[in-house]
Formats: structure tokens, C-alpha cells, sequence
């Protein structure tokens, strides 16, 4: 089943890969996977749909928290939340097949980003299902190139984020209790 | 004030913040700076002889004394030689913190002489890791690694300096706060939630604890034993968390899981309630899971929320640090006492009894014999001078298993290996670092013929720091513990196990400049640990057991713990 999960991230070098890391070490399947800097430039938002076993899924929530830069983990699956995907297609068009694919871009809401005397570059944004309804509908009219964006989604709940504070540094020494001696 | 450094310099200014007296290492190219500022000796370095070493050294200094380990290494081939120890400490959740050197910043990514990925690889190997810069983020880095090692659910940290981070300079003021936002963690635990854990406490009648190596990085030994007095429950330690009750308090059965005794694998498989506290339900314990304890709810106490479900469902979760926890929940536990005690009196009293008769049915007794000296003989002459007081660091295999059988620990902290990994050629440099770190104590490296010839270059080390550790090697001639598997599991088909030339004990010790003697004769076993024990420095006592013994009793893999293998004759299905 697919889970799709909201990460709130701190934008520092290695940050990816740890993520990704866990994920794959776990063997949890990264369906798709996006990234982009938020408002503030020290963090990114990730979004990320893994296939995963239901009763996995608060495991990973909780794998994504236990890392040092992930400032939250979303489980977006079940919630309150606008998820959407975009695909960019190619398709090749002769005079014959040109209406057909504009027809059906209208229909999709997928709009002309470019246009030449071959074909047409698309770009159809909306839910998974959709886009992939639209890219099985242009792949009539022949062979197409597609680059699909993977899910971005934006919860519709406010969450608290709830962040550790600053620390005194070197404050718990490096002092234990001894063993009395023998 | 501030004042220019070379980021070594302000790298051992952090280290002494940090109140860090030692460090095992093994300089190379990139480390030079740094070594350079060790030479003056404001930080003791001990020189091991492999990397790996240094890191089994750090993890031994931290599990005896609950402090940060520290290790250092070059670059490339000195950084993934850490590897094994790092996982090690990961797996055991022991606080190290792990320095190595990197090519110099303008080179990384150029495939440059001993260039390795040392953060990539090390990414999976511990709980974080750092690429320093530059030597002014060197501060900030290295308390932020302190801070993540000890903190929480301990582990090991890297942190990684490429060799013109060394040499560069800042200008150095200690940094006063360190911020990781998305570092959290629990301590104190929910208050229902522990008020609801004491009153199923109360109300059940065949309680068990089961208390993990999470107690004793929580230094919370003395509320369990607390706990288990108040509510009389029979306990049961892991390999990692023995001695976090005394081995000789009443309600202490043994270890529990795939070499644990009868009587605690019994009362695991018939409780009605099990309380984990510090501990992960990890497969070596559970056996087959579905078949785990299938009358128990389950109270389960741990820092790390990941491990809480993980395994097995928790009727009562509580995430928080089990020393903060205990303390709470102690309290609860006796003011329901007065209302409670009575209640299931009779229940309860059964429950002891039956873990009395299964105790008194199969107990773990060590097999002695007159002709030869038997494994468990030798753990138990070990056991008569330490008194359950000293410091046992011990290897991965049969003679690890027969030491926790047999071995007593007064205090935790005392029983070290390498419980998650099962990392051979763990004892030796474990014993090196928990000597150093406890000077006054007794040390023994517990150590098998095989694993005992992973780390004999350390002898070196042993020698050149006058260690007195005593080194005692269970000579099955075998790599025991896969023997006994390819005995039980796989014909008897002996493949690739067979330890010949071992080397003679007497010249390999007296080659380093100290004594050493193999022993035989079960009649000289006692008084050959006694001339160990009693030599004023390291002692190497190679001592000869029965090749063919197994461990028993044996929870094959896969079954369930109440499915044991009791003995050598036939399995025994109960
Ligand atoms: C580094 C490493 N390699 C292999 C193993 C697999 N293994 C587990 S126990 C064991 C045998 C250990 O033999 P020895 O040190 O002689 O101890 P014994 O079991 O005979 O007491 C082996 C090979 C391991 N645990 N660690
Ligand atoms: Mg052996």
C-alpha cells in the first residue's frame, strides 16, 4: 500500500541520503520522492510515497523522526491533505492527430507549454490518478516521453511543530558515575 | 576573547571541554596535524594496533564507565577499518565518538590517495555524522557529537576532518549553546501511562521482568531492583542488561532467549504480564514470534520510540528514559501497594513456586568432570575469584554464552561484549579500554581460540601499557559455537571450523614480555587462575577445554523459546 509521508527537513549536507538510507536498509520501497527548499532556505520539504505495508506505517513515521535533521514526520496518508503530480509529455503529432491531443489535453486540463511543427509538449498537473489517466490517453495517439514529478502534498491540518531548544554546549561532560573499585 | 587556533589545537580545547582524558587511535597522512598536537599530551593517547581496535577499546571504556568512548583514525583505509566497531556500538547503543582524518577538502571527490567516502559509509554505522569544513564549525561539530552520543538512546557519532580543516586556523571561543532542533526525545514518560503500568503491575499474577542493557545505560539498576522487590517479580536479564539486578538477588532467574535457562524461557512463554524495561524483544530473545510469550501483555518502557511495536505489540507503551520512568513509577507502585498487595497473594505465591520447580527441574549447573576440564568449569573457576566483581569482557561464541550462564555480576557494568553485532575479536580490546578506564579493577578478556587470534596483534598494546589484564583463552580448538551448529543442524559435517596451530601460549606472551601457561588438567585449573589473578600485570592463560561440548540448553533458530533443546541426547520438546 502506499503511504505518503510530509517531511519538514534541515537543509544540511547528508540530509537525503540519511532518509533515503533508512528507507532502503529497511527494504521499504521509495515510490517516489520530492525535495525543495521552503520559505525559510535552511529547511526543505520532502515529500515522499513509499509502498510499504499498512501496519509499517507508523515505523517509518517513526524511523523519519529518530533522524537528527528531520524536524517533522507527516504521515499524510490518511489525513487532511492535497496531493498533487505533474507530468511533462512529449508526444509526436501529425495533422491528423493534433485536435485528438489538444481535445483530450482540454479535457485533462493539461496545457500546451510547447508547440512545433512535430508535436506538442504537455504539462498535466493534478491527482496521481489523473495524470496517469492523461498520459494513458496521449500514449494513443503514439510513442510519447514522459517525466513524471512524483507527489508533492501540502497538509490541510495545522500541526505543531515541535522543536528541540538550544543547549548548553559540552553541559553533560564527560563525566559518569565510576565503579567503586575492588 | 577569542584567540587563532589550527582546528587541531581547538579540536583537543573541545575534547578537554568534553573532560576527555583518553583516546585509542592509529595516526596516518591526514591525521598528522592532530597527532602533532597530541604529542603534548593534553589528551592520553593509547596507540592500538588495528583501527577496529581502537573503536572496540573506545566501546569497552564507555560500557565499563557509561562515558563517551573516544577512537581515532586516518583516512580511507583507517576510517573504514572503524567499520565493524562502529556498527558495534550502533547495535549495542554504546556512546563513542569516532574522529577521523579526510583528505584534504580541495581533493575530496577526487578519488586522492587514501580517499574514502568516510561519511557515506559511515552513515548507516552510527546514530549521525559530521564533514567538517572548516576549523571554525570544528567546536560546534564536535559538542554537538558529544551531546548526540550520550543523549537519548546512546550510539556512536563520527565526526569527519579533512586534513586542511586541521592545519587551517579560526579564531577559537568555546561555544556556548548547541541547537539540534530536530533532536528530540522523551525522558520523562507519560503519567497515565505509568499510573496504568503500575496498577497492571498490581493486578497480574504471573508478572516477569524483563530488564535489557537500556538499564544499564540508564544507570537505573538500582530502581529496578526497587521495582522488582516492591512487586516480587521474578527477572530476567538480557545478555546486554546482566547485572542490572545482582545475579545473586532472590528474583533474579537468568538470562532468558536462545541459550537462557529453562526456568526464565518457561516463565517468559507462561507470564501473564511482561514489563520490558530498556530492552528491544530482539529475535535472540523472542525465538519465533508469533509463539513469544502468547499469554503476556506487555508493559514496555524504552527512550527509543522506533523499538516500542517494533517487535511486539506493546499494551502499554511508555517512551522515556527507564531511569526517569522507574523513578515515577516506583512511587506509584507503593502507593498502591497497601490497596493491592493482598489481592492475587495466592496467585502470585503460585507463580513463584512454579518458576521454583522449573528451576529446580532443569537447572543451569556447570558440567565438571575429573579428566578433562570442562568449559563451564573453567567460567566458574573465572566466577570463584571475581566474586561477581570483575570486570568480564568477553568474545563472540560458545565460551560468551557459557559466561553468561555462569557468571555472576554484582553491578552492571561489569559483563561486556558485543551483544547485537556479535562481533569476534571483541574481548581483547574491549578488556584494554574497560582497564583503562578502571585501573583498580579486575579485568578479564573472556576470549575463544578464534576470536582470540583476531586481536592478538593488541597483545602489543597490552604489553606496552603494562594492562593487567588477564587474558583467558577457552581453547576448544574449534570455532565452537558454528561446530555445535554444524553438529546439531547440519550432520555433524565439520566444514571450515577446525582452529590447529594455535600458537604455543607460554612463548606468544613471553614473546610480548609477559607470562603466560596452558593448562590441561582440570586438577590445575583453579590454581592456574589464581597465579594469573595474583601476577602484577597482564597474564596470558590458554587453557585447554573439551573440544565437543555444547551450549545448552539451545532455542534452535526460528523455534519457539519454549521449544529447548535441554541437552546432547535428544531433543526435548516441552
Ligand atoms: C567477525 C565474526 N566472524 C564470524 C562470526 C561467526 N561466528 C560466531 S561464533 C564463531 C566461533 C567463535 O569461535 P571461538 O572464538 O573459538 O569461540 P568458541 O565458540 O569456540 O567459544 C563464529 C565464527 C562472528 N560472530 N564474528
Ligand atoms: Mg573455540
Amino acid at each position: 500500500m502506499l503511504q505518503t509521508i510530509s517531511l519538514l527537513v534541515e537543509n544540511k549536507p547528508g540530509a537525503l541520503m540519511r532518509i533515503t538510507g533508512v528507507l532502503s536498509s529497511r527494504g521499504w520501497n521509495i515510490d517516489s520522492l520530492t525535495v525543495a527548499r521552503t520559505i525559510d532556505p535552511a529547511q526543505s520539504r520532502m515529500t515522499i510515497v513509499v509502498d510499504i505495508d499498512p501496519e509499517l506505517r507508523r515505523q517509518v513515521i517513526k524511523q523519519m523522526n529518530k533522524l537528527i535533521n528531520v524536524l517533522q514526520a507527516t504521515d499524510l496518508t490518511e489525513s487532511l491533505a492535497v496531493c498533487r503530480e505533474m507530468a511533462l509529455v512529449r508526444v509526436r503529432a501529425t495533422a491528423e492527430t493534433r485536435t485528438g491531443i489538444l481535445k483530450d489535453a482540454e479535457m485533462y486540463g493539461a496545457r500546451v507549454v510547447d508547440a512545433t511543427g512535430d508535436g506538442f509538449g504537455l504539462e498535466c498537473t493534478g491527482p496521481a490518478e489523473k495524470v496517469e489517466e492523461f498520459i494513458d490517453a496521449i500514449r494513443n495517439f503514439g510513442d510519447i516521453d514522459v517525466t513524471r514529478s512524483g507527489i508533492v502534498a501540502v497538509s490541510m491540518e495545522s500541526r505543531k511543530l515541535r522543536l528541540a531548544p538550544p543547549i548548553p554546549a559540552a553541559a553533560a561532560g564527560n563525566g559518569a558515575e565510576e565503579l567503586p573499585s575492588c | 576573547m577569542s584567540n587563532l587556533m589550527s582546528g587541531a589545537k581547538i579540536l583537543i580545547e573541545c575534547l578537554l571541554r568534553e573532560n576527555v582524558e583518553c583516546m585509542f587511535g592509529y595516526p596516518g597522512g591526514v591525521t598528522l596535524p592532530f597527532y602533532d598536537v597530541l604529542f603534548e599530551g593534553k589528551v592520553k593517547h593509547y596507540l592500538v594496533r588495528h583501527e577496529e581496535n581502537a573503536c572496540f577499546a573506545a566501546e569497552g571504556y564507555a560500557r565499563s564507565t557509561g562515558k563517551v568512548g573516544v577512537c581515532c583514525a586516518t583516512s580511507g583505509p583507517g576510517a573504514t577499518n572503524l567499520v565493524t566497531g562502529l556498527v558495534d556500538a550502533l547495535m549495542d547503543s554504546i556512546p563513542v565518538v569516532a574522529l577521523t582524518g579526510q583528505v584534504t577538502t580541495k581533493l575530496i571527490g577526487s578519488d586522492a590517495f587514501q580517499e574514502a567516502d568516510t561519511f557515506g559509509i559511515t552513515r548507516a554505522c552510527t546514530k549521525h555524522n559530521f564533514l567538517v569544513k572548516s576549523p571554525g564549525d570544528i567546536p560546534q561539530a564536535i559538542h554537538e557529537a558529544f551531546y548526540i552520543a550520550a543523549s537519548g538512546r546512546p550510539g556512536p557519532v563520527l565526526v569527519d576532518i579533512p586534513k586542511d580543516v586541521f592545519i587551517g586556523s579560526a579564531h577559537y571561543s568555546p561555544v556556548s549553546t548547541i541547537h539540534l532542533p530536530g533532536y528530540k526525545f522523551s525522558q520523562e514518560g507519560h503519567t497515565g501511562q505509568i499510573r496504568r503500568a503500575a496498577q497492571m503491575m498490581w493486578e497480574a499474577n504471573r508478572p516477569i521482568v524483563y530488564a535489557g542493557g537500556g538499564i544499564v545505560a540508564a544507570g537505573a539498576s538500582d530502581l529496578l531492583r526497587e521495582l522488582v522487590e516492591a512487586i516480587d517479580a521474578p527477572t530476567v536479564c538480557t545478555l546486554m542488561g546482566l547485572g542490572g539486578l545482582p545475579s545473586g538477588h532472590p528474583n533474579f532467574i537468568s538470562m532468558p532467549g536462545m541459550h537462557g535457562s529453562y526456568a526464565a524461557n518457561m516463565a517468559m512463554t507462561h507470564a501473564d504480564l511482561i514489563i520490558g524495561l530498556g530492552v528491544r524483544f530482539d529475535d535472540r530473545v523472542t525465538g519465533r514470534l508469533d509463539a513469544f510469550a502468547p499469554h503476556a501483555r506487555v508493559i514496555h518502557v524504552d527512550i527509543d520510540p522506533v523499538e516500542i511495536g517494533k517487535n511486539r505489540v506493546a499494551d502499554l507503551p511508555i517512551v522515556g528514559d527507564v531511569k526517569r520512568v522507574l523513578e515515577r513509577m516506583n512511587r506509584v507502585v507503593a502507593e498502591l501497594s497497601p490497596f493491592q498487595k493482598e489481592r492475587n497473594a495466592a496467585a502470585r505465591k503460585a507463580w513463584k513456586d512454579q518458576i521454583a520447580a522449573w528451576r529446580a527441574e532443569h537447572p543451569l549447573i556447570p558440567a565438571v568432570s575429573d579428566a578433562e576440564i570442562k568449559p563451564q568449569h573453567l567460567v566458574r573457576e573465572i566466577d570463584r575469584v571475581s566474586g561477581g566483581e570483575a570486570i568480564v569482557c568477553s568474545d563472540v561464541g560458545q565460551h560468551q554464552m557459557w559466561g553468561a550462564q555462569f557468571l555472576r555480576f554484582n553491578r552492571p557494568r561489569l559483563w561486556i561484549n558485543s551483544g547485537g553485532l556479535g562481533a569476534m575479536g571483541f574481548g581483547l580490546p574491549s578488556a584494554i579500554g574497560a582497564q583503562v578506564a578502571n585501573p583498580g579493577r579486575r579485568v578479564f578478556a573472556l576470549v575463544g581460540d578464534g576470536g582470540f587470534q583476531m586481536s592478538i596483534p593488541e597483545l602489543s598494546t597490552i604489553a606496552s601499557n603494562r594492562l593487567p589484564v588477564k587474558i583467558v583463552v577457552m581453547n576448544n580448538g574449534y570455532l565452537g559455537m558454528v561446530r555445535q551448529w554444524q553438529e546439531l543442524f547440519y550432520n555433524n559435517r565439520l566444514s571450515a571450523v577446525c582452529l590447529d596451530s594455535f600458537p604455543d601460549a607460554v612463548k606468544l606472551a613471553g614473546a610480548y614480555g609477559f607470562p603466560g601457561r596452558t593448562v590441561e588438567d582440570p586438577k590445575e585449573i583453579g590454581q592456574a587462575i589464581d597465579e594469573a589473578v595474583d601476577y602484577p600485570g597482564p597474564y596470558l592463560l590458554n587453557v585447554k577445554v573439551t573440544p565437543f561440548e555444547c551450549v545448552y540448553p539451545m532455542v534452535p533458530a526460528g523455534g519457539a523459546i519454549n521449544e529447548m533443546v535441554l541437552g546432547p541426547p535428544k531433543p526435548v520438546a516441552v
